[in-house]
């Protein structure tokens, strides 16, 4: 019986040989790549050691901040809003005997479906100077001239946090919705009888039992908008005047866009590493508590 | 009080499902419709649709970038497939301390910011001279740590008295993985199948950077440069969103189940 299970202890492993490798090759290889050509600094294929200056570079660099603060507003304002948005939406669908469930469900995931590119092209016809969102706004009376939305800095956020929300809600209301449909219908009745609202219910009974899922999609959504770039890139492509540009638009723009300089451009890219992992560590750290 | 709170959550409800919609509706009434017309926000059809679509015709070589596209999604997918489903497999059927430590090392890509890895990988396939070819669109993500990680996780409800049973029938172990596991896995693999080839199909970045004549271009990379040009055409433009859009989301109205179980992925 041992020596079978050695046995095929053994060929067990050739079928995580392979995969592995790919992964190790492709992702790995290039982030101790990356880690070097940090402290590089040449042209073409001639590099050579520069020690610490790129990350001395840093913090002189006025782009990168400006990158870096762009990125955290986007994280700092449009995650909450939509998670509580899928949130909430989730509570909704998941009231015993709503009508149209199923309707709703399909409407509001479907933007998922989309690929970044054109939703982020379709969301900047949208936010035409004369076009349809400005006119729709101000035929309720809520505006009473157009917005530019893509041409002033502060309005250009305002537009990539609505379309982020935009793609992105239904996709985090499908995983929230899974999770309640695990919650045993009997503690939601309980909780109706000791006389506590809906609201009341959704604050202590939902929340807690969703912390977990809560958690793991904070965390995803994280890791996602600190590595946006598709969207920024097709709605305002950075402007006007970098004002939406995002480090990872930054790091395509300093190795493919302004004359290459692949060594800072490595080091920028670092800075998106070590914000990934200390956000996700503080998540964890917040969120997870002492299990 | 009860109805009035129903009506509100309605309401509520009905205000997201046309703020979700409502872009879909905006491409197809666009697609009809002139530039001037679109950017003006008229929201009518017209009868610009032929015009719209010559023009795209005549500006881009359209059905090459369709053909491109799904060369690399079709082929992306079934490697990933094979590869990951294989990584699995093996990491959950012959689970040793070993081979979990490996995974555990692997899930580590999964924080892996692409921005960081991209520079790297473009000299790499720079210097195999493999740039500007469908290999290197598919090759970056062609195993991803959290494919494995969903086919380990749905192998773990997968009935194991089936590969006992095939041992003593004197299956291989890649015969029990091939004629066992691959057949009773197939939900598994249909959902993992939808979410890889919409990765695949939708991806922007790394086609960006990795191809570079216009006959290879795919599908988002010829809408995005077509929006971003000084005086986008939006009558045209239209017409390749639909294009491009209609694929994905055809899969997940026939399949919505194992859309929406791809999605939730290894969480449950």
């Amino acid at each position: 019986m041992g020596s079978k299970w050695n046995k095929s202890n053994l060929m067990g492993w050739q079928f995580v040989l392979l995969p592995s490798a790919l992964i190790l090759l492709f992702s790995f290889y290039p982030m101790i790549q990356s880690l070097l050509l940090s402290f590089q600094s040449g042209k073409g294929n001639v590099y050579h050691y520069v020690g610490l200056s790129n990350y001395a570079r840093l913090f002189s660099d006025p782009m990168f901040k400006q990158a870096v603060l762009n990125t955290l507003l986007y994280l700092v304002v449009q995650v909450p809003i939509m998670l509580m948005l899928g949130l909430v939406i989730a509570y909704f669908l998941n009231m015993p005997g709503l009508k149209f469930k199923g309707f709703y469900r399909t409407a509001i995931f479907l933007p998922c479906v989309t690929s970044l590119v054109s939703y982020a092209v379709l969301f900047k016809s949208i936010f035409a100077v004369d076009g349809i969102l400005n006119r729709m706004l101000m035929s309720i009376h809520i505006i009473h001239e157009p917005i530019a939305w893509l041409m002033d800095p502060v309005w250009a956020k305002v537009a990539i946090i609505a379309a982020i929300t935009w793609r992105w809600t239904g996709y985090n209301m499908i995983f929230y919705l899974a999770a309640m449909q695990n919650i045993d219908p009997s503690v939601y009745e309980a909780a109706s009888i000791d006389g506590a609202s809906k609201t009341r219910q959704f604050f202590s009974i939902t929340v807690p039992m969703l912390k977990p899922i809560i958690l793991f999609t904070a965390i995803i959504s994280t890791n996602g908008t600190l590595q946006l770039f598709d969207e920024v890139v097709n709605i305002t492509n950075g402007g006007p005047g970098n004002s939406t540009m995002t480090i990872s638009q930054y790091i395509y723009n300093l190795s493919f866009m302004y004359t290459p300089n692949f060594g800072y451009a490595a080091t920028v890219s670092y800075a998106i590493v070590i914000m990934v992992a200390v956000l996700a560590f503080l998540q964890l750290k917040v969120g997870g508590e002492k299990k | 009080m009860r109805k009035v709170s129903a009506a509100a959550i309605h309401l509520f409800l009905i205000i997201a499902s046309v703020v979700s919609l409502f872009p879909f509706v905006w491409m197809l009434i666009g697609m009809t419709n002139s530039s001037s017309d679109i950017v003006k926000g008229k929201f009518s059809f017209g009868s610009e649709l032929s015009t719209n679509m010559n023009k795209l015709l005549d500006m881009t070589d359209l059905g090459g970038a369709f053909w491109n596209s799904a060369v690399i999604a079709v082929i992306g997918t079934v490697c990933t497939l094979i590869l990951s489903s294989m990584a699995g497999f093996g990491f959950e059927i012959y689970r040793t301390k070993g081979k979990d430590r490996l995974f555990g090392i692997l899930m580590l890509s999964m924080m892996m910011p692409f921005a960081a890895v991209m520079v790297p990988l473009f000299r790499m396939f720079s210097s195999m001279g493999m740039l500007n070819t469908p290999t290197a669109v598919i090759l970056p993500t062609i195993t991803t740590a959290f494919m494995i990680f969903f086919f380990m996780q749905n192998t773990k409800s997968f009935p194991r008295e089936l590969l006992q049973a095939g041992r003593v029938d004197g299956l291989g172990e890649w015969r029990l993985f091939t004629h066992v596991y691959m057949p009773t896995m197939k939900p598994t693999y249909a959902a993992a199948a939808i979410i890889t080839f919409m990765n695949y199909w939708n991806s922007f970045l790394w086609p960006l950077i990795a191809l570079q004549t216009p006959d290879k271009k795919t599908l988002p990379l010829i809408v995005s440069s077509l929006a971003s040009s000084y005086n986008p055409d939006y009558g045209m433009i239209m017409v390749a969103i639909v294009i491009t859009t209609l694929p994905t989301v055809l899969i997940f109205f026939l399949l919505q189940k194992q859309f929406v179980q791809g999605m939730l992925g290894s969480v449950k």
